[in-house]
C-alpha cells in the first residue's frame, strides 16, 4: 500500500511509546494467608487443597491435604472447623463447607486405597512416641515422613487414643479410624499396644533419640455428690470408654449427665442410643455459656435429649425409692456466674454420668529433670519441648484446647522440631504472610452459591443406631462446596488483572504459571489491585 | 451516439458509463435531476454493482462517500449551493484524506437571501479546500469531464468537483455525443486504491498529525495539485484519441492569436461570450481584436498556462460569476497572479450572481468600453444603480433600516409596498 | 483462538477468566490470543474507561467476525489517544474522518463492502458521547433509519472530556462539568434535559439496541456478539467511566461503571426491533448516593449541608429507570 505520508499509520505502532514512564504506583503481585489456613490448628493448607479439589483432581487435592494431616477421613468428622468460622466467604453467602470436602477427600483416599508417598530416605534417629491418640499418630507421621523411625507406644489394647475411646460411633465410625491407622502403620509408623510408659527416661533408653508425649487427658474430673444405691454415679470417660468394650455400660431407662461440654453430649446422644427413654443433661450455666458446640447441641436437642440450664444436681439415689436426683436451680450473678437459688427439684435418674473435663495421667513424668507441669499440664516451649530437652510433649496433655485438631496440629509442630533439634538446630515458625482480610477482597465477582448441606440420619435411626449421624457429600456436591472457596489473598489465575487493564500491561504466563506486569506500558492506575477478586495486587510506590 | 437530453441526465448517464459503485444522493437544486437518474437506473437494474444511497443531509453524503472510497470503492455525490457549504467539513476531509471521490457541483449562488439560480459562489468557496476544480463550458464538456475526473481523481488520490451551471447547464436540452460503454471502459481502468481499508493490510486512516509534520502533509497536498497541471492536459489529449474531441484540459484560447483584449471566463458563458468575440471581429462593425480564454481547470490554478495565453495581449478582462466581497473577484484575482510582472492592463467584470442574465447586449457594451480602458478595474454588470444608490441612502438615513434584500426587491417592484 | 485451561476458578464468577463456561461462552478478554484491538502505547489517561470498553468490544466484535472488521472512529478521546502521529494503537483497518460524520462513513465502508461482495467484513462505526449523541447525531440516526449495516458503538463517559470535560446531552442531571460549574442557585448540570439515546435508537425499530457497562464484561462481549449475529443497524451503548471528567480514582474505573448499573442509574438491557428482549438485573441494590460520592464532579451535593432534594431527584431517576427497564428482575421479558 502506497501510505500518504502522516496521516496513514501502520497498524499498532504505539509499542514505541512506552507508557510505564507514567507510573507513580506500581502494582506487585503477593500472596497472602487465607483466614481459613490462619485458624486451622492442624496447620493444614487448605486453600491449597481445595485448589485441586476444584479442579476434580481429588487425589492430588488428598495428597496436597496429608501433607499436613494424615486423618482427613477422621479430621472430616470430628473437627469443629474453625476454618469455615473464619472462612471469609460468610461475609458474602455463608462459609465454605471445608470440613465436608475434607471428608470427602478421607473417604475417596480410602475407597481408592491411596497410600501416602514415600518417606525420605532414614536417617538412622529413633523418636520415641507415647500414646496413639491424635496427637501421637500426627507425631509420628510426620517424623516417619521425614525418614526417622517413629515407634508408638500405646497402654491400651487398640490405637486411636480419645479419637476410639472419647469419640462415639455415630461421629466417628469405626471402620474409618481403623483404615486411616492402617494406612499410618502400613507408612512405616510402628504401634506397640498394651505397652503402658510408666517412666520416660527409661523407656527411652529402649534406644531412643527423643520422645514426643501425647498421652491425652483420661482421667475424669469428679465432684462430690452425696449418692446412694439406688442410682449409680459413672464418668463420662468410663462410658465411653466401655462402648468400646465387649458390653455396652448398664445406665438404665433414666440417664442424667452433668455437664455441658461436648462429652456430656456424646454421653447423652449414646445414652439414648443405648435405650434410655430419657436422657437429661444438667448443666450449671446457660445454653449460650456451654463450651459444647452449638451444632452438637442442636443435634442433641432434635434426638430428644432433654438439658436443664442452670442446674446443678445436689444428690443423688438418696431418697426413699432412690430412683432419682435432687437439683438445685441457679441464677447468673451480676458477673455471670452462676450462684444457688435455693430452689429445689426432683428429677426421676437410674445413673448420674459425670462429664465435667478430664485431667492428664502424668505420672510417668515423675522425676524428669526440668519438666514443669502446672496446673495438671506440661508447660513446653514455641516448639513443644519441655523443659527436660529432648522430650517434647502435645495434645489434651499441653493444651487448654483439647481438640482432635490441635492434638494433630501438636503432632506435626512437635515432629518438624523434634527433626530440628536431632540435628542439633532450633525449630524456628516459617513466617507467615499478611491475613487475606475480607476487607482487601472485591467479592463482586464471586455469585451467590450457599453451602451445600450435608445429609442427615433421620431421627428414628439417629435415636435407635450408631449409625453416623451426618453424611458425606458426593463428587458432584464436593465439587460445588470446592469451589466455592474464593482464593482469600492467593491468585487463582482468574484472568481479571489481565482483562481489566486498560492499557494491556498484564502478561498471561499460562497455566498455573500466574501473570506478570509488562511495565513499559502499565500506567499504574490501579484497576487490576481494585478488581482482583482475591486481594493478590497490592500498589506500592513507584521508585520504592 | 448522439442524443438529444438534458444535461442532467447526460451526466447521470456519463456517471453511470464510470461505473460508481456508491452513489450519495440529497436532493437540493439544481443538481437533483442527476442523482434522481442514477437512483432510477440502479433501482431499475441498468445500472449494476452499484449501491444507490439516500442520506439524510449533504454532510452525510459526503461521509458516505469518504467511507465508501477509502474502502476502496469508486464514490460519486453531486451538490449545489447551500448542500456544498453543508458538507464542507467533510470536503476538506476528502481532499485531506486523500480520497478520490468525485462530485458534481451545480453551480447555484449561496444565501442568504437564499436564491435558487447559477452563479459560481458555491464553487469557487471551496477553491482552498484541496479539490481540484474543473468547469464544464458545455453539457458534451460537463458529461466528458466526469469521465476524464474518475481517472484523474483515482490516479492521483485527490477528490474533484466537476463544475456545471446551474439549470443553464443541468436542465438545458441539448444534442450530447453520449459515448458507449467500451469507450469508458477503455479509458477508465477499474478503481486501484492507493490505500484501503482492509482487514489484510490493516491501517489507520486519519491519524491526528501536530506541528512536526502538517506542514509537510499540506505541502504534500500542493504538489500533488501541481501535479495534475501535467496529467490534466495528458489525460485529455488521451481522451481525444479514444473519444475523438477535444475536451477538458487547462484551459482554451478562442480567437486570441492576435488579440490585444483578451476576455477570461469559466463555464457556460463562455459560449456567449464566443458570440460576442465572433460578432466583434466580424460583421460590420468588426475587426475588434478581442479573443477568449476560457479556464477548465481552475484548481489546480494553471498559472503558466494563463500567462502564456495572455503574453502578446494588452489588456484582459475577467468575467466571472462570483464575488470575493470586499476585494472584487476571485478568478481575477487567480489571474492576476499569473500575469504578475507582465505589464498588462486587467479588469473584473461581475456578472451573472444569483442567475442575472449575461447578455450579448452587455456584453458588447462592456467589452467595447473595456477596449478603451474606459471600465473600473471592478465593473459590476447591469447592476441597477438606482436601486443601489436608494438603499445606500436611506442606510446613510436611517441606521436600522430593515432587511437589504427585502427593500430592494420592494425598490424594484417586486414586493409591494407596505408602509412607504 | 484458544484458551488457557484455567486451574482454579468459582462457581459462577463473574471474572473475566472462567473455565466453567463451554468455550463459546467464555470472555474473549480471557484469552492469551486476544487481538489487542488497540494495542499497549495508547495515551488513553490512567484508569481509562473508554479504552478498556473500546478493547473489550472491538476485540468481541473481531472474534465474532474471525478478524473481519474495519472500523471508524468518530473524533474524540479515543481517536486522539489512539492515532496521534506517528502511532496509532489500532491493530485493524480504521478510519477517522471527523467528528459528526461517523454513522455516516462506516455507512460508506458498508455500501463498499456490499458492493464488492466483502460481506464476510464487518464495520464498527464508535464514538464518544458527544460525537453520538450530539453532533454526530443526524448522520447517526440517518444510518438508523436506512438500517445500514454498521455496528454503531458509544462509549458513554458523560461529556465531552477531551475538551476538558464540557457538557454533552448525554451528561447526567446535577453532574459539574466546565460549562456547568457547580455554582449558582442550581449547580451542575440541569435536570429535565439531556437523553437517553438507546431509548431514541429503540425508537428507530433497528434490529438491535444494547447497552452494557465495562463492569460487565461478559454481558458486554454477548451484546457485542449478539450484534455481530444481525444484519442492519445496530446500536450499542457502553458506560465507560472517566477518571478525569468524574473526578474518580483512577482504579476505580470499573466500581464506578458496577455501582452505575447497581444503583439503577444507568439500566443495561438488550433490545430488537424496537422491543426490550432482557435486562441485566441489579444483584444488589444501592442507594444512588454509593454512585455519587465518590465523584467529585457531584461533590456539591454532599457539602456541609448535603442536597437532599437534588439527591432524592437522582434517587427518582434511578426508580424509574428500575420501574421502567424492570432492573430487579433478572431474565427474557
Amino acid at each position: 500500500m502506497d501510505k500518504p505520508f502522516a496521516i496513514t499509520l501502520d497498524p499498532g505502532s504505539s509499542l514505541a511509546n512506552l507508557t510505564g514512564s507514567w507510573r507513580t504506583l506500581r502494582p506487585e503481585y503477593v500472596d497472602r494467608l487465607p483466614p481459613c489456613n490462619a485458624a486451622c490448628p492442624a496447620g493444614e493448607n487448605i486453600q491449597g487443597w481445595l485448589f485441586h479439589a476444584e479442579s476434580g483432581n481429588y487425589e492430588k487435592a488428598w495428597r496436597s491435604l496429608v501433607e499436613n494431616n494424615p486423618m482427613p477421613a477422621i479430621m472430616g468428622r470430628v473437627c469443629y472447623h474453625p476454618c469455615e468460622g473464619a472462612c471469609n466467604r460468610e461475609q458474602v453467602d455463608s462459609a465454605v463447607g471445608i470440613n465436608s470436602v475434607e471428608r470427602f477427600l478421607g473417604d475417596e483416599a480410602n475407597k481408592h486405597g491411596w497410600q501416602f508417598a514415600p518417606a525420605a530416605p532414614p536417617t538412622g534417629r529413633r523418636v520415641l512416641v507415647v500414646g496413639s491418640g491424635p496427637a501421637g499418630l500426627s507425631a509420628a507421621y510426620h517424623l516417619t515422613r521425614m525418614g526417622h523411625q517413629a515407634v508408638i507406644y500405646e497402654a491400651g489394647p487398640l490405637a486411636g487414643g480419645m479419637l476410639r475411646f472419647g469419640i462415639p460411633k455415630y461421629r466417628l465410625p469405626r471402620e474409618v479410624l481403623d483404615a486411616e491407622i492402617k494406612r499410618l502403620t502400613d507408612f512405616g509408623v510402628e504401634i506397640q499396644l498394651q505397652t503402658k510408659v510408666t517412666n520416660v527416661l527409661e523407656a527411652m533408653k529402649d534406644g531412643f533419640d527423643a520422645v514426643f508425649l501425647g498421652v491425652g487427658a483420661h482421667i475424669a474430673k469428679r465432684a462430690y455428690i452425696p449418692a446412694g444405691d439406688a442410682c449409680k454415679v459413672l464418668d463420662a470417660v468410663a462410658v465411653l470408654r466401655d462402648m468400646e468394650g465387649e458390653s455396652a455400660p448398664l445406665l438404665g431407662r433414666k440417664v442424667v449427665v452433668y455437664g455441658g461440654g461436648n462429652t456430656a453430649l456424646d454421653v447423652a446422644r449414646t445414652a439414648k442410643r443405648l435405650g434410655a427413654e430419657e436422657a437429661i443433661i444438667v448443666y450449671r450455666r446457660t445454653r449460650e455459656k456451654m463450651p459444647a458446640h452449638h451444632f452438637e447441641v442442636e443435634e442433641a436437642l432434635q434426638e430428644g435429649i432433654s438439658i436443664k440450664w442452670l442446674t446443678t444436681i445436689k444428690e443423688a439415689g438418696m431418697s426413699e425409692d432412690g430412683g432419682d436426683i435432687m437439683v438445685e436451680k441457679m441464677a447468673l450473678d451480676d458477673k455471670g456466674f452462676p450462684q444457688p437459688t435455693g430452689e429445689f427439684e426432683r428429677i426421676e435418674a437410674n445413673s448420674v454420668v459425670l462429664a465435667l473435663g478430664q485431667d492428664a495421667d502424668l505420672s510417668l513424668l515423675d522425676n524428669v529433670p526440668g519438666l514443669v507441669v502446672n496446673k495438671g499440664m506440661i508447660e513446653i516451649d514455641a516448639g513443644m519441648m519441655t523443659g527436660h530437652p529432648g522430650v517434647f510433649a502435645g495434645g489434651d496433655m499441653a493444651g487448654n484446647e483439647r481438640t482432635v485438631t490441635v492434638a494433630v496440629g501438636h503432632g506435626k509442630l512437635a515432629a518438624r522440631a523434634i527433626d530440628s533439634w536431632l540435628r542439633g538446630e532450633t525449630w524456628v515458625p516459617p513466617p507467615r504472610h499478611e491475613l487475606a482480610t475480607f476487607e482487601r477482597m472485591n467479592p463482586w465477582y464471586y455469585s451467590d452459591a450457599p453451602k451445600t448441606m450435608r445429609p442427615v440420619l433421620d431421627i428414628i435411626r439417629r435415636q435407635s443406631t450408631f449409625d453416623e449421624v451426618l453424611g458425606g457429600l458426593d463428587e458432584t456436591n464436593a465439587l460445588f462446596e470446592a469451589r466455592r472457596c474464593m482464593s482469600c489473598g492467593n491468585c487463582f489465575e482468574c484472568d481479571n488483572c489481565y482483562g481489566v487493564c486498560p492499557d494491556n500491561a498484564v502478561i498471561k504466563l499460562g497455566p498455573g504459571k500466574r501473570f506478570k506486569f509488562n511495565l513499559d506500558y502499565c500506567k499504574g492506575c490501579g484497576i487490576c489491585a481494585t478488581e482482583c477478586p482475591c486481594g493478590a495486587i497490592k500498589m506500592v510506590p513507584e521508585g520504592n | 451516439m448522439l442524443k438529444q437530453m438534458e444535461g442532467s441526465r447526460a451526466v447521470a448517464e456519463a456517471v453511470a458509463l464510470c461505473r460508481p459503485e456508491v452513489i450519495c444522493a440529497y436532493p437540493i437544486s439544481p443538481q437533483t435531476h442527476i442523482v434522481e437518474a442514477l437512483g432510477e437506473m440502479v433501482k431499475d437494474g441498468s445500472l449494476t454493482n452499484s449501491e444507490f444511497i439516500n442520506v439524510e443531509s449533504e454532510f452525510a453524503a459526503m461521509s458516505v462517500a469518504i467511507g465508501a472510497s477509502a474502502a476502496g470503492a469508486r464514490s460519486y455525490t453531486a451538490t449545489a449551493s447551500q448542500g456544498l457549504l453543508y458538507m464542507v467539513e467533510a470536503v476538506y476531509n476528502a481532499s485531506g484524506l486523500g480520497l478520490p471521490i468525485v462530485m458534481t457541483v451545480a453551480n447555484r449562488a449561496i444565501g442568504a437571501p437564499i436564491n435558487i439560480w447559477n452563479d459560481h459562489s458555491d464553487a469557487l468557496s471551496q477553491r482552498d479546500s484541496g479539490w481540484l476544480q474543473l468547469f464544464a463550458e458545455t453539457n458534451q464538456e460537463a458529461l466528458d469531464l466526469h469521465i476524464q475526473a474518475f481517472r484523474l481523481a483515482e490516479e492521483l488520490s485527490l477528490p474533484i468537483m466537476v463544475c456545471m451551471d446551474g439549470f443553464i447547464l443541468t436542465h438545458a436540452y441539448e444534442r450530447v455525443d453520449m459515448p458507449t460503454q467500451e469507450q469508458v471502459d477503455a479509458y477508465l481502468p477499474p478503481y486501484s486504491p492507493r490505500q484501503v481499508l482492509d482487514p489484510a493490510e490493516p491501517v489507520s486512516i486519519g491519524a491526528m498529525v501536530g506541528p512536526e509534520a502538517f506542514m509537510e502533509v499540506r505541502y504534500l497536498a500542493h504538489a500533488k495539485q501541481m501535479e495534475a497541471l501535467t496529467l490534466i492536459p495528458a489525460y485529455a489529449a488521451e481522451f481525444k484519441a479514444v473519444f475523438g474531441r477535444d475536451s477538458g484540459g487547462l484551459l482554451h484560447t478562442y480567437s486570441t492569436e492576435d488579440a490585444e483584449t483578451i476576455i477570461i471566463a469559466m463555464g457556460s458563458v463562455l459560449g456567449t461570450i464566443k458570440d460576442v468575440i465572433d460578432e466583434m471581429r466580424q460583421g460590420d462593425n468588426g475587426g475588434h481584436k478581442i479573443g477568449v480564454l476560457g479556464i477548465t481547470c481552475f484548481r489546480p490554478f494553471p498559472l503558466a498556462g494563463v500567462a502564456a495565453a495572455l503574453q502578446h495581449c494588452k489588456r484582459f478582462v475577467v468575467l466571472e460569476k462570483s464575488l470575493a466581497i470586499g476585494i472584487g473577484g476571485i478568478v481575477a484575482t487567480n489571474v492576476r497572479m499569473a500575469v504578475t510582472g507582465m505589464g498588462l492592463k486587467g479588469y473584473t467584470v461581475i456578472a451573472g450572481l444569483g442567475g442575472r442574465a449575461i447578455t450579448k447586449k452587455s456584453l458588447h457594451a462592456v467589452f467595447r468600453k473595456a477596449e478603451m480602458d474606459n471600465i473600473d478595474p471592478v465593473t459590476f454588470l447591469d447592476l441597477d444603480w438606482k436601486v443601489v444608490n436608494n438603499q445606500l441612502e436611506r442606510e446613510k438615513a436611517h441606521r436600522k433600516s430593515g432587511p437589504v434584500a427585502e427593500a430592494l426587491l420592494r425598490d424594484v417592484g417586486v414586493v409591494a409596498a407596505r408602509n412607504y | 483462538m484458544s484458551f488457557q485451561p484455567v486451574k482454579f476458578y468459582q462457581t459462577g464468577t463473574f471474572t473475566v477468566g472462567n473455565r466453567l463456561l463451554p468455550p463459546e461462552e467464555r470472555s474473549v478478554q480471557s484469552s492469551d490470543k486476544r487481538f489487542n484491538s488497540i494495542n499497549s502505547g495508547h495515551r488513553a489517561c490512567q484508569g481509562c474507561g473508554e479504552a478498556l470498553g473500546a478493547r473489550y468490544a472491538i476485540d468481541a466484535a473481531m472474534e465474532a467476525t474471525n478478524g473481519q472488521v474495519i472500523a471508524a472512529n468518530a473524533t474524540g478521546c479515543l481517536e486522539v489517544f489512539s492515532t496521534p502521529y506517528p502511532e496509532t494503537s489500532w491493530q485493524i483497518p480504521w478510519i477517522h474522518s471527523l467528528f459528526g460524520n461517523t454513522a455516516a462513513v462506516a455507512t460508506g465502508i458498508a455500501a463498499a463492502l456490499k458492493v464488492k461482495g466483502q460481506t464476510q467484513t464487518r464495520v464498527v462505526a464508535q464514538g464518544g458521547d458527544g460525537g453520538t449523541t450530539d453532533i454526530g447525531f443526524g448522520c447517526l440516526s440517518g444510518m438508523f433509519e436506512r438500517n445500514d449495516d454498521v455496528l454503531y458503538i458509544c462509549y458513554d463517559n458523560g461529556g465531552y472530556m477531551n475538551t476538558g470535560v464540557q457538557r454533552s446531552s448525554a451528561t447526567p442531571s446535577a453532574a459539574r462539568t466546565s460549562t456547568t460549574p457547580a455554582v449558582g442557585s442550581a449547580p451542575g448540570n440541569v435536570f429535565g434535559q439531556g437523553k437517553f439515546l438507546p431509548a431514541i435508537a429503540l425508537a428507530h425499530d433497528i434490529p438491535y439496541v444494547a447497552t452494557a457497562t465495562v463492569a460487565d464484561l461478559r454481558d458486554l462481549e454477548a451484546k457485542v456478539r449478539r450484534a455481530m449475529e444481525i444484519r442492519g443497524a445496530r446500536y450499542i451503548h457502553i458506560l465507560v467511566p472517566c477518571p478525569l471528567g468524574w473526578g474518580t480514582a483512577a482504579h476505580d474505573t470499573i466500581r464506578m461503571a458496577r455501582l452505575a448499573k447497581e444503583t439503577g442509574t444507568f439500566p443495561v438491557f438488550e433490545a430488537e426491533y424496537g422491543e426490550i428482549k432482557s435486562v441485566l438485573a441489579i444483584r444488589h441494590p444501592l442507594p444512588v448516593e454509593d454512585y455519587l460520592k465518590p465523584q467529585k464532579r457531584y461533590a456539591h451535593l454532599f457539602g456541609k449541608q448535603p442536597k437532599v432534594d437534588v439527591i432524592a431527584h437522582l434517587q427518582a431517576q434511578a426508580d424509574r429507570n428500575i420501574k421502567r427497564y424492570g432492573l430487579l428482575e433478572q431474565g427474557t421479558r
